[in-house]
């Protein structure tokens, strides 16, 4: 047997210059004991990851073909066996499962189609802000941003919970302005109305209009239409207040990747501060606004922690997300197959977002440099940098 | 330093501002004139001199913003951290109000009578007084995040380094396994795992608890991204020597890895203090809950009587400020941590 292909190099070294002859003789001494000992390192791993993230799975996906009251083992013939009721009712036929699900549903596009771009947005703007190398004070301001994205969930939820009481501290604040604040976490008007009425443009008694009359999945279209409610922009303020400072530091990082020369030959071209933001620290950033509006998009989706404890659902199911049905039908109502069918829905959304996403971009980054390429053939050797940096 | 930044700033703000103004304005021309003056050619020396000290150190790579935007800048910017720190320090203040003051003055951050009630309610010996047992949820919290933090750090580097070094059959498919995991929504397992910790029969006990936190993907892919970063001499050196697989893995390639060890730990801290749906559908007596399900329920009315923001900011207060001093003292590992996200792309 020859070496070469009797010990394929591993991934890891293929960036390496090949192993020298003395290791190459040296692991082949040792493969039977490192195949081994490779066993032994992941076995605990491979056994805990199976055990409690792939066979909950396969289980969950039985059960949602059942009807199970959590009581009895599932796993036996005698189980209530129903195919696909549990997601006929969920997607396919008229009543509460289904306009629940709607609700969430309606709830939680709100919720990521304003969270998203908000966090993305303001945690890039802190980004390069606190990358200022004149910039005074800046770890200290970075430690400030980054703080509320390192502590428990539920405690500050306990804390947005006191400040967005209706006599509380948002509304004083508010209140100073002149501004009389909304009894934040009890309110369940759509924004949108909400505006709208401010407008005076509709009649706050009866929003909607005829769009009250006609449903999608069970849901009037006033309410598909109505935005998000004010409960739900807490949450919507909640998630971008804690989540902007993680982001922010994995943008800080890669705009210190950057390198330094880019900008100066930018900065010697006479390009503006714009210029050099637009057409050099965008670019280069590319690849980690995907990554942040991926990882954001993901996390927007599962919102759990926040409804439960800021008002489990209320007011009027207005913070009603489709993690915590699935949830509640499971532990409230002990109806885990439907639960469970939830879950999958919810998986369904998720890989979709994530693979529509994927798909974009392929297309606009094939696209990109090209286009780039044509509008500004002069600073042709930053524009090469950058697509060599990406 | 930045008070006589903004003192020094101060003098030139006015010079736009009359600027402006003098369109509108009447009279006033001459002084405006001679501030003008004066104060472009104070600017012009002071930015000579900025011109040489910034060449000598780091020099930026675009002219600075002028003065008056640069203290709009300061101040706007000083304003927002204002709004990232205030909830803390409102939390901490009221914690140290009573019920009343709480409810009458959200804002201030003096409380006028301050009182340790709610720190002496809290630490109080268990179901006594309002029904917050919240040493019991203290001490749950601590068992379960030393042993799965202890656990994590173990498992972790075993299979990272297995996955890095060690050639074995199955690897790469043991790779795209781990990936994968990472990718599974963990909000969709919370019925799933219920199902499991059932089946196996360790649905509230400290055992459902703690095994299933114990496996964790994403340390173990910063624990291999490490290794694969270590010299491959270092190992071959020790192979020569005649050291076993094992022995290297303790003796040489831990003691290598002390940045990513410690990332990994602190992560593992936070995370499993701060988790809340696991132990949420892992258990249901309340001998079982820790500071996250205690408080949930505790906030979200479970526990009753009033609103007593006071007693709820304060458990809150409490249960933040371990991670809270591991951050502040452990800074560049949070962030190394935070940026391991980006590794999963």
């Amino acid at each position: 047997m020859s070496t070469s292909t009797g010990t394929p190099a591993p991934p890891s070294t293929a960036g390496r210059p090949g192993p020298s002859p003395r290791s190459r003789f040296a692991s082949r001494g040792t493969r039977g004991r490192e195949g081994l000992w490779g066993w032994l390192f992941v076995s605990p791993m491979v056994l805990g990851l199976g055990l409690f993230m792939a066979l909950p799975i396969v289980m969950a996906a039985w059960v949602s073909l059942l009807n199970w009251d959590g009581q009895s083992n599932p796993f036996t013939p005698d189980a209530d066996f129903v195919g696909l009721a549990n997601y006929r009712s969920l997607l396919a036929e008229d009543g509460l499962a289904r306009t629940l699900l709607a609700t969430s549903l309606r709830n939680n596009t709100y919720y990521v189609l304003l969270t998203v771009p908000l966090q993305t947005a303001l945690s890039l703007t802190l980004a390069i802000v606190v990358n200022q190398r004149m910039l005074r004070g800046r770890s200290m301001l970075r430690t400030t941003f980054y703080f509320p994205s390192v502590t428990s969930s539920i405690a500050v939820c306990t804390v947005f919970l006191f400040l967005f009481q209706g006599s509380g501290a948002v509304n004083q604040l508010l209140g100073y302005v002149g501004v009389k604040g909304p009894n934040w976490f009890a309110d369940p008007r759509g924004v949108l109305w909400v505006l709208l009425e401010a407008a005076g443009v509709i009649d706050g008694e009866k929003p909607g209009g005829f769009l009250a009359e006609h449903r999608l999945m069970g849901l009037p279209w006033s309410e598909w239409l109505a935005g998000p409610s004010v409960a739900m922009c807490t949450l919507i303020l909640l998630a971008v207040w804690t989540t902007s400072g993680t982001f922010m530091l994995i943008f800080l990082a890669a705009l210190q990747n950057i390198p330094r020369e880019l900008e100066e030959a930018a900065a010697l071209d006479g390009a503006a501060r714009r210029h050099v933001l637009r057409h050099v620290l965008l670019p280069a950033l590319r690849p980690v606004m995907f990554l942040v509006t991926t990882l954001g998009l993901i996390a927007t989706w599962q919102v759990f922690d926040q409804v439960y404890v800021l008002g489990q659902g209320d007011p009027a199911n207005t913070t009603l997300t489709p993690a915590f049905l699935s949830y509640s039908y499971g532990f409230d109502n002990a109806e885990f197959g439907q639960g469970a069918a939830i879950s999958f829905v919810l998986l369904a959304i998720v890989l979709l977002m994530t693979g529509v996403q994927r798909v974009l971009l392929r297309e606009r980054g094939s696209r990109r440099p090209r286009r780039a390429r044509g509008r500004q053939a002069q600073d042709t050797p930053e524009k090469g940098a950058v697509r060599a940096h990406d | 330093m930045r008070t006589t930044d903004a003192e020094g700033t101060g003098t030139e703000t006015t010079v736009p501002g009359t600027n402006g103004n003098g369109t509108a304005g009447t009279g006033g021309a001459g002084t405006s004139g001679a501030v003008t003056g004066s104060a472009a050619a104070g600017k012009a020396a002071r930015a000579g001199r900025r011109k040489q000290a910034a060449a000598a150190e780091e020099r930026p790579v675009l002219a600075r913003f002028p003065r008056p935007a640069r203290l709009a800048g300061y101040t706007l910017l000083l304003a927002f951290a204002l709004l990232y720190a205030l909830p803390f320090l409102i939390q901490v203040a009221t914690s140290f109000k009573t019920d009343p003051e709480a409810a009458s003055r959200p804002l201030s951050l003096l409380p006028e009578a301050p009182t340790t009630a709610v720190f002496e309610k809290l630490s109080g010996s268990g179901e006594a007084g309002d029904g917050v047992p919240f040493t019991r949820w203290l001490g749950n919290s601590t068992l379960v995040t030393v042993v799965v933090t202890l656990g994590r750090v173990l498992f972790d580097s075993a299979a990272g380094y297995a996955l890095a070094r060690l050639r074995f059959r199955g690897r790469a498919l043991l790779v795209t396994f781990v990936i994968a995991v990472m990718a599974v929504p963990p909000v969709v397992l919370l019925i799933p795992k219920f199902l499991v910790l059932n089946t196996l029969g360790i649905f509230d006990t400290y055992t459902g608890m703690i095994v299933p936190l114990l496996f964790d993907a994403a340390g173990i892919f910063i624990m291999k991204q490490f290794f694969e970063s270590i010299p491959r001499e270092v190992e071959e050196a020790a192979r020569i020597d005649g050291a076993g697989i094992g022995r290297i893995f303790w003796y040489v390639v831990l003691p290598m890895s002390r940045p990513a060890l410690i990332t990994v730990t602190l992560l593992s801290f936070q995370g499993s203090w701060n988790e809340f749906t696991h132990f949420l559908v892992a258990t249901q007596s309340s001998d079982y809950e820790t500071l996250t399900t205690g408080l949930a329920r505790f906030v979200s009315g479970g526990l009753g009587a009033g609103t007593q923001y006071p007693l709820k900011l304060g458990a809150a207060l409490l249960s933040t400020i371990p991670v809270a001093v591991l951050f502040f003292c452990f800074q560049r590992y949070f962030i190394r941590g935070a940026n391991a996200g980006a590794v999963k792309e």
